[in-house]
């Protein structure tokens, strides 16, 4: 007698690996494969998401992951994630100066005119949410022309520089208490694991990390109602960073490279706490790899609720650390959501003893 | 007579304080609210000797920091200031020697929470706070016996139903939740689960409060019958004069944070000595 | 792109060493979680991921390696994982034999075979703390962990009892480790629970998504959340008439069974435990072979 069949494991993974190429290589066998630059560059916000999410810069795996997992954001992601534990950690990053980052694009929503003024940049934000059926076939030769036509007619003395943050004109006028200089290190998420109750840093660690949509739905229940933060963004920004790191043999810190990140502060109500000083506004900090607008807001929201919750009780999902910072990440939320896939026989069948003695009970009770 | 507890200068401050607190609040000031530093000065300067099986009351309005009296004693919170000892009296059948002392505020969480368990019996104004309404009444009862380590299924269940009955719950509700039963029928199941472990020291704060005349005095009836049963000392806070004179032969009265009174029940009903007392034992009349 | 060659054992070195150190500090506190920072493996959260990087950070060059997920070595997360670990670990071998393997990386089951002092199981955990049921803030459990407070789980199993005559809690049985701490001892049956006690081989725990790993030492006590007047049950195998059920394929009396529909809506079953299964087999032809 054969072992039951529902076993029988190798060939099936095989099988399903065989399946899911094909369907990577579509149905009609006469498709072009995509190419990394085209998604590195056409497809730039998917990898901006892929890269925040996955906690690794690295735009050109990222794009490999998307076309690997044809466009699961969170298997990419998780991809980047798995391939970052088969490197050591050779250097610890200092804290980075954002003032000194290269945007593409900086708003306030706070101030109608702020130092070295507003920059849309590359935004949608006011643009109509209407289908461009042109697009549909879009010829090579228009689509080239796009990015010529576009450096033309920029002057090179307009390419944007840096620009004063404006939380720097808040603070001279005293409506935002002075920066505390932390002289402790950042808490490491990927070297340590969060056991609350946690330093703001490692809060924000795992924000930056967090998956997008999950990120955005908590922080929009303390939006309407389910907290009190009442945001106003300060300053958004995007842009390339560069990065810092001390030199391996003299330790004199020098530029490495740079990095695109989005960058939000947000302003909220001002709390009284009498006996160190006057009220001053309150701030909520995002930041994160790649162009995420909505991530890097809802991030800001989210640290301030947090902030809230962790010096007076969390009155509401959204102020409570643990709720917030265990819930989420993409990695370990798809996971587990994924492994009830997996067979559980020998539970179900533990269930189904205790089920059968109880139902047994109670019939014997009658 | 044995005491049981020694508590001296206690004191709490809710906010940052400031040197001029002390000086700025209390019944002479007419607030307990720092108006330098906006902190709350909830008591100050609290002391008192509870002795065994006898029955204390804590008398004042709402604010006075009756509450936050036996709140600090229970180590709910914290106090600012201040000291307290418990002396245990270990009971005849356990070797009758003279039980152990503990200085409440320098335990771990941990000591705290071993006498909460096993020598204390807390029951609250809010049934809510004393009792878990998920689990059935004689569940509630059981939590408290497993936090003393008693593990016999059996032993358990006669314990919850033999004080069920003491409490007068009908055995028939053993094992209904608490959410569906009468105020007073809440109250009564709170009484059964703070007697579990048989503790030598009981606090009562505003037990009775928000029931109906006749519950009330089924309620104060049953706590003096326990009381003369067990000998447990007891502190009881109250805002009601009808319950400090039939339960309590000794009684402090607190307003604004500070004791303004103390002494015997009968003498501070019947001679007054602080206008605030006078005013409340007139009024009540 | 250049192609990345991996690491032995997929970790870079330091992050083994960094769970080693975890599984150090487990061992020496029998039941406590310890926290430790967790890697992002190739396979999903909830898939072994935990038990795998402690499977990787022990394993040396010598190691001859047995997967199970539901008792079998043949489920397809247990080839998986097989599959990963030699694909990574050039060298080490790989078994379906309980007796010859000396590292057993598992799923919801514990081996039939007795294991012995050579060997050491690990065994992969959805929840590692058994008072998430009573208490979902994982700060406060911290300290009732500490003070070995487990009333409010206590009084689950005295609910139970009053409402179903029975501890309805099937698998995951909580169970207390050396007197102190009271472990999850993941989605095992409870037919597998008394297997943890006085066990010869060392038992790691490893919960990846959670972030912890936990061990019950060799020859440690590990007893099953009870109370003294109430025995703790494993799963009933006896068929109505109260006679004990045999595995249909092997003839053994004394196995955790999986139960099988079908498709007439009969019922039969197999040893859960495929190489228990394949030795009693194989013994029984032998027997009968001797016999001819």
């Amino acid at each position: 007698m054969a072992y039951v069949a529902i076993k029988g494991g190798r060939a099936a993974i095989d099988g399903a690996a065989e399946a899911v190429e094909f369907m990577r290589a579509g149905s009609t066998g006469k498709e072009a494969p995509l190419q990394l630059d085209a998604i590195e560059q056409q497809l730039r916000l998917l990898v901006s998401r892929v890269i925040s999410e996955g906690g690794l810069y690295h735009p050109r795996l990222a794009s490999l992951a998307i076309k690997q997992f044809q466009g699961d954001t969170l298997e990419a992601a998780f991809a980047l994630r798995a391939y970052r534990s088969t490197k050591p950690r050779l250097l610890e990053t200092p804290p980075q100066d954002t003032s000194r980052m290269r945007c593409i694009r900086r708003i306030s929503s706070a101030f109608k005119d702020i130092p070295g003024g507003q920059m849309l940049g590359p935004t949608y934000d006011y643009a109509l949410r209407l289908m461009r059926l042109e697009l549909a076939d879009e010829t090579p030769e228009h689509f080239r022309a796009i990015s010529r036509r576009f450096l033309a007619a920029t002057p090179e003395a307009q390419l944007p520089a840096t620009f004063p943050k404006v939380l720097d004109a808040l603070r001279a006028e005293g409506l935002l208490p002075p920066v505390a200089e932390s002289r402790e290190a950042a808490f490491d998420i990927t070297r340590e694991a969060l056991t609350f109750p946690v330093p703001r840093s490692a809060a924000l660690a795992t924000l930056a990390r967090a998956e997008t949509g999950s990120l955005l739905g908590i922080a929009y229940s303390n939006m309407r109602g389910y907290g009190d933060i009442h945001p106003t963004v300060a300053e958004l920004r995007v842009g390339y960073l560069p990065v810092m790191l001390p030199h391996p043999v003299t330790g004199e810190t020098m530029e490495a490279g740079e990095v695109l990140i989005t960058e939000c502060e947000v302003v909220a109500m001002y709390e009284g706490n009498a006996a160190d000083g006057p009220p001053t506004f309150t701030l909520g900090y995002g930041a994160c790899l790649g162009h995420n607008e909505t991530k890097a807001i809802s991030m800001a929201i989210l640290d301030r609720a947090l902030q809230k919750g962790m010096k007076d009780g969390a009155a509401n999902p959204s102020e409570d650390p643990e709720f917030v910072l265990l819930h989420v990440d993409g990695v370990d939320s798809m996971g587990f959501c994924s492994h009830y896939k997996m067979p559980h026989y020998v539970t179900f069948q533990s269930d189904m003893d205790r089920l059968r003695t109880t139902q047994k009970k109670s019939k014997e009770r009658v | 007579m044995n005491k049981i507890l020694e508590v001296r200068n206690l004191g709490k401050i809710y906010g940052p304080g400031c040197p001029q607190c002390i000086d700025s609040t209390g019944p002479e000031a007419d607030t307990n609210l720092c108006p330098h530093c906006d902190s709350l000065v909830a008591m100050h300067g609290v002391s008192f000797d509870l002795f065994e099986g006898e029955i204390l009351g804590i008398m004042g309005e709402s604010g006075s920091g009756k509450s936050t009296v036996v709140n600090t004693l229970y180590s709910e919170q914290a106090p600012s200031a201040g000291e307290a000892i418990f002396y245990d009296p270990v009971s005849a059948a356990e070797g009758g020697k003279s039980g152990k002392q503990h200085e409440l505020f320098a335990l771990n969480a941990a000591q705290q929470r071993w006498l909460r368990n096993h020598r204390f019996g807390m029951v609250y104004q809010n049934p809510q706070r004393g009792l878990n309404f998920n689990i059935t009444a004689g569940g509630n009862i059981a939590e408290r016996l497993l936090m003393s380590d008693l593990m016999d299924y059996g032993a358990i269940r006669e314990r919850a139903k033999s004080l069920l009955a003491r409490t007068e719950v009908l055995l028939s509700r053993v094992d209904d939740l608490p959410k569906n039963f009468s105020g007073g029928m809440q109250q009564r199941v709170q009484i059964a689960k703070a007697l579990a472990t048989r503790p030598p020291l009981l606090f009562l704060d505003e037990v009775t409060t928000g029931l109906d005349l006749s519950v009330q005095a089924r309620i104060l009836d049953l706590i003096l019958e326990i009381q003369q049963e067990l000998k447990t000392s007891m502190i009881v806070v109250t805002h009601d004069l009808g319950v400090i004179r039939l339960l309590t032969g000794r009684a402090i009265v607190m307003k604004y944070g500070r004791v303004i009174e103390a002494g015997l029940t009968d003498q501070i009903l019947e001679d007054p000595q602080h206008a605030y007392t006078q005013r409340l034992v007139a009024s009540a009349l | 792109m250049t192609s990345h060659a991996y690491n032995f054992g997929f970790l870079d070195e330091y992050a083994k060493k960094e769970v080693r150190r975890a599984i150090l500090k487990a061992i020496a506190i029998p039941g406590y979680q310890v926290p430790y920072a967790s890697r992002e493996m190739p396979m999903g959260r909830g898939f072994g991921t935990g038990g795998l990087q402690l499977t990787l950070a022990l394993i040396g060059p010598d190691e001859i390696v047995k997967v199970i997920d539901q008792g079998s070595d043949d489920s397809v997360n247990a080839v998986n994982l097989r599959q990963f670990i030699e694909m990574t670990c050039p060298g080490v071998s790989t078994t379906t034999c309980t007796a010859e393997c000396t590292l057993l990386q598992t799923r919801h089951r514990i081996p039939e075979l007795p294991l012995t002092a050579e060997q050491i199981i690990v065994l992969q955990v959805p929840y590692p703390d058994p008072l998430v049921v009573v208490e979902s803030s994982e700060n406060k459990r911290k300290t009732m962990h500490g003070e070995a407070d487990y009333s409010r789980l206590l009084v689950k199993l005295y609910e139970d009892i009053v409402k179903y005559d029975e501890i309805t809690i099937s698998h995951r049985y909580p169970t207390r480790i050396n007197g102190h701490y009271v472990i999850d001892p993941s989605p095992i049956p409870r037919w597998d629970v008394a297997k943890l006690n006085n066990s010869a081989a060392l038992l790691l725990f490893g919960a990846g998504r959670e972030k912890k790993i936990y061990a019950v030492p060799p020859h440690t006590r590990a007893e099953p959340l009870v109370f003294s007047d109430v025995p703790f049950r494993v799963e009933d195998f006896r068929d109505e008439a109260g006679q004990r059920r045999v595995c249909a394929r092997c003839g053994c009396a004394n196995s955790f069974l999986d139960e099988f529909v079908g498709d007439a809506g009969n019922k039969t079953y197999q040893c859960s435990d495929s190489d228990w299964c394949d030795e009693q087999l194989q013994r029984a032809e032998q027997v009968q072979g001797v016999a001819a």
